[in-house]
């Protein structure tokens, strides 16, 4: 029970991760594409400047929580996919530096430095996140000790790049949805054509990494068939998708909401198909998968830390409204 | 030692020091920007305000360089410390866990609001987020500390199939050694807060410019310098060292150069250990010192590295070293703040340019003092990750090869170098424009 309790915290804290952070890095990929001057770049980092941290601690939290509840496959994941973390780290560390220090000197060159590296990281980040949710779903060559050793080639696999592109596509469109809601006049147009433009490629990759998955993990259904309540999961996606059409252009809240929506479908949708694994086993590897019975914590550790997630997240819920109360409204009106 | 253990350890120890140069600032400086907006939001003055938002750009970047150099700190302990993850993660999770729901939740949403919210909140709500922010900063060091506290001396746990679980939150929250260790390590950040800030008062009045902001500087830092440079040494350090005492007697036989048990053990001021021969070199001690210090009495007896198997010993150069240069250094800032809080009772601190001088050329010191420390309290660890239970040679990741932890080492050290560089010449830009400069060179949200 409390195994279970942990696998829908941890995969809530991941789906938050991607949804609020995710607009940020979406927000970093078409950077260079609708901000033209410095002027309009110096819009959007603000478009995200008072929130982008506290979107990242998600990721940081559910680190955190994945040691507490986990270990075993902390341990495994990110040791295993040891380089590909590293490039994570200096990826999220140049764009803190970007995002941070961007603005504090008024020098053409030192802001277009900075516009570059926020652009091109937010983009790098995007992929190797994509690429990582691919691998996790396809599975990894563990050992008998749950151990591997991720290499480029191993994790390179058509399954993955497709995931990375999903992820780029994605959230791009998530970040345009965003900038949709909080820029005006000429932004607002550029976001808003944006949108329209990543549309049919958001619908095209998921509907190919879904068709995809159904040949890398035909297990997957397993779950769905034993419980239809499942698929409520994907179904929010179908529908956030469908709806997107309408809502793109004419009422920005609700095309953020649905692009959030088939974003947090995604991942939902993976972890229920996942359930209770948490790093499948590629076929003919010597051992069994990473599952949330074999990695977890003892019991009393796990219970203690839910404990301390419940109520810490009463403080983050009242935090969060608080902030995202202060910096509503549109960027030019601040 | 093999190579990927040797790699692991030292870019652990590069990215962990180097990354403790920003959060010692921030943890004091928070506290201290609290204490300028309580000032002003009390009526005593508009240059309190003004003094508040200048030190909140400092602040700023700080902040900045910390959380960036923070994220490969936790991540670390998956990538290149994979047997300590899964034997400690059960325990050292928890407090992980929570400075992440507890502290950079608070911070991270605060800070923004901070540094450019106070157009946008009412006064009350922008002092509050100064508080919290500086709050947030104390926690998050809280959480951290724990967590080490726990790799000294663990309580609160059982083992079970060979990793150790948490059986009481309470008590590894309420580790005895964290007592001392915690008060010690907020006071060193004070230490450091203080000095930066009355040192940079000085430089100005030094170069003769912005009299007015710069002596509420000097002032502030001095007065709040003298109050924590007296409590690192008592009670929080002299405690703190007690508790290495009993707790961890290799390591304190390595701080203190004692290479053979003896009573009425001496106090070694300076001296050079050499381990090889087991004699401390051309020493100046103070007879009975360490006894009373330890335990109180003169004629208590002292465990020396000799009593210790081989095995267990931490390298002792290293651990004597940092931990004489931190209580030196820490002698001699008590000394600075005395003698300049002294001349700003008598009144002639301002026009003394030798005091000014030296509060200018003390800033570094102190970083150098709480790295030591550092230094003293992990190094002196080994040969134990966790002590007594884990040894380090038995926690890191066995499918990450020393080559690949050299490789990213090296990327590290190229990064890093460009975050100092760059973290400088806003530091120096933020200080020559001064606290008359109208906020951000350019507004932002």
């Amino acid at each position: 029970m409390i195994h279970t309790i942990w696998f829908l915290v941890l995969s809530l804290m991941l789906v938050g991760y991607a949804v609020l952070d995710g607009f940020d890095l979406g927000v970093g990929a078409l950077h260079l594409l609708i901000g033209r001057t410095r002027e309009d770049r110096r819009h959007l980092m603000e478009a995200i400047g008072p929130v982008w941290n506290g979107n990242e601690v998600w990721l940081l939290a559910a680190g955190g929580a994945m040691v507490v509840a986990f270990p075993s496959l902390y341990a495994s994941s990110f040791s295993g996919f040891y380089l590909a973390l590293m490039l994570v780290i200096w990826l999220l560390i140049l764009r803190g530096l970007a995002l941070e220090f961007r603005h504090q000197i008024a020098n053409p060159l030192w802001q277009d430095a900075w516009d570059v590296t926020f652009s091109l990281s937010s983009v790098g980040l995007a992929l190797l996140f994509g690429v990582a949710v691919g691998n996790v779903l396809r599975g990894v060559p563990l050992d008998a000790d749950g151990r591997f050793s991720g290499s480029f080639a191993l994790m390179l696999n058509p399954f993955a790049i497709l995931g990375g592109l999903l992820a780029v596509v994605t959230l791009a469109h998530h970040g345009a949805s965003w900038l949709a809601l909080k820029t005006s006049g000429a932004l607002r147009d550029r976001a808003r054509a944006w949108q329209r433009r990543l549309m049919p490629a958001t619908v095209i990759v998921v509907v190919s990494l879904v068709a995809a998955s159904f040949v890398v993990r035909p297990e997957f259904t397993a779950n769905f068939l034993a419980a239809p309540l499942l698929l409520v999961v994907p179904a929010l996606g179908v529908f956030s998708l469908a709806a997107l059409p309408w809502l793109v252009g004419r009422d920005d809240s609700r095309a953020f909401l649905a692009s959030a929506g088939v974003i947090a479908s995604l991942l939902g949708s993976a972890a229920a198909g996942l359930y209770p694994r948490l790093l499948p086993a590629l076929p003919g590897s010597p051992g069994p998968a990473l599952d949330i019975y074999n990695t977890a914590a003892p019991e009393g550790s796990m219970r203690i830390a839910l404990g301390i997630y419940l109520f810490g997240m009463v403080f983050v819920a009242i935090y969060l409204r608080r902030v995202y109360r202060i910096w509503r409204g549109k960027v030019a009106a601040y | 030692m093999d190579t990927s253990l040797i790699a692991a350890r030292v870019q652990f120890a590069f990215t962990v020091m180097f990354h403790y140069l920003f959060p010692v600032l921030t943890m004091g400086l928070g506290v201290l920007i609290a204490v300028l907006k309580t000032l002003e939001f009390a009526g005593k003055g508009r240059e309190y305000g003004e003094a508040a938002r200048f030190w909140a750009r400092i602040f700023a970047i700080t902040f900045a360089a910390g959380v960036v150099t923070g994220i490969p700190m936790e991540f670390q302990f998956g990538t290149n410390w994979a047997r300590f993850s899964k034997f400690a993660g059960p325990v050292v999770g928890q407090t992980l866990f929570m400075e992440g729901v507890f502290a950079f939740f608070a911070e991270s949403s605060f800070i923004g609001v901070f540094l450019f919210g106070e157009s946008r909140v009412r006064p009350v709500l922008h002092w509050l987020s100064a508080v919290m922010v500086g709050a947030g900063a104390i926690l998050s060091g809280f959480f951290i500390v724990a967590t080490d506290a726990w790799m000294q001396h663990p309580v609160g746990y059982q083992i079970v199939n060979g990793r150790a679980e948490l059986t009481s939150l309470w008590a590894l929250l309420n580790n005895p050694y964290a007592w001392w260790q915690y008060p010690h390590v907020v006071v060193g950040s004070l230490v450091t807060a203080s000095m930066v800030m009355a040192g940079i008062g000085a430089y100005n009045l030094l170069s003769q410019r912005d009299e007015a902001h710069s002596r509420l500087f000097v002032r502030v830092g001095v007065i709040a310098g003298v109050l924590s440079s007296l409590l690192a040494l008592f009670p929080t350090g002299t405690y703190l060292a007690q508790n290495v005492a009993t707790r961890q007697p290799a390591k304190q036989a390595a701080m203190e150069g004692v290479f053979v048990t003896q009573p009425e053990a001496p106090l070694a001021i300076i001296g050079m250990p050499d381990s090889e021969r087991g004699v401390l070199l051309d020493p100046i001690v103070l007879p009975g010192v360490l006894s009373f210090l330890a335990y109180g009495s003169t004629s208590a007896t002292v465990l020396g590295l000799n009593e210790i198997p081989p095995d267990d010993r931490p390298p002792m150069e290293l651990v004597y070293y940092a931990f004489h240069i931190m209580v030196g250094l820490g002698t001699i800032f008590i000394a600075i703040f005395l003698l300049a809080g002294f001349a700003l009772w008598r009144g002639w601190l301002y026009g003394s340019r030798v005091v000014l001088w030296m509060l200018m050329l003390a800033m570094p010191f102190p970083y150098i003092a709480n790295e030591a420390g550092w230094m003293t309290a992990e190094i002196g660890r080994q040969p134990w990750i966790v002590y007594g239970l884990l040894r380090t040679t038995a926690a890191t990741s066995t499918n990450v090869s020393g080559g690949m932890t050299i490789f990213t080492l090296l990327g590290f050290m190229g990064l890093y170098l460009l975050i100092g560089i760059l973290y400088l010449v806003l530091f120096l830009r933020i200080v020559n424009a001064g606290p008359g400069a109208s906020g951000h060179m350019e507004a932002h949200a």
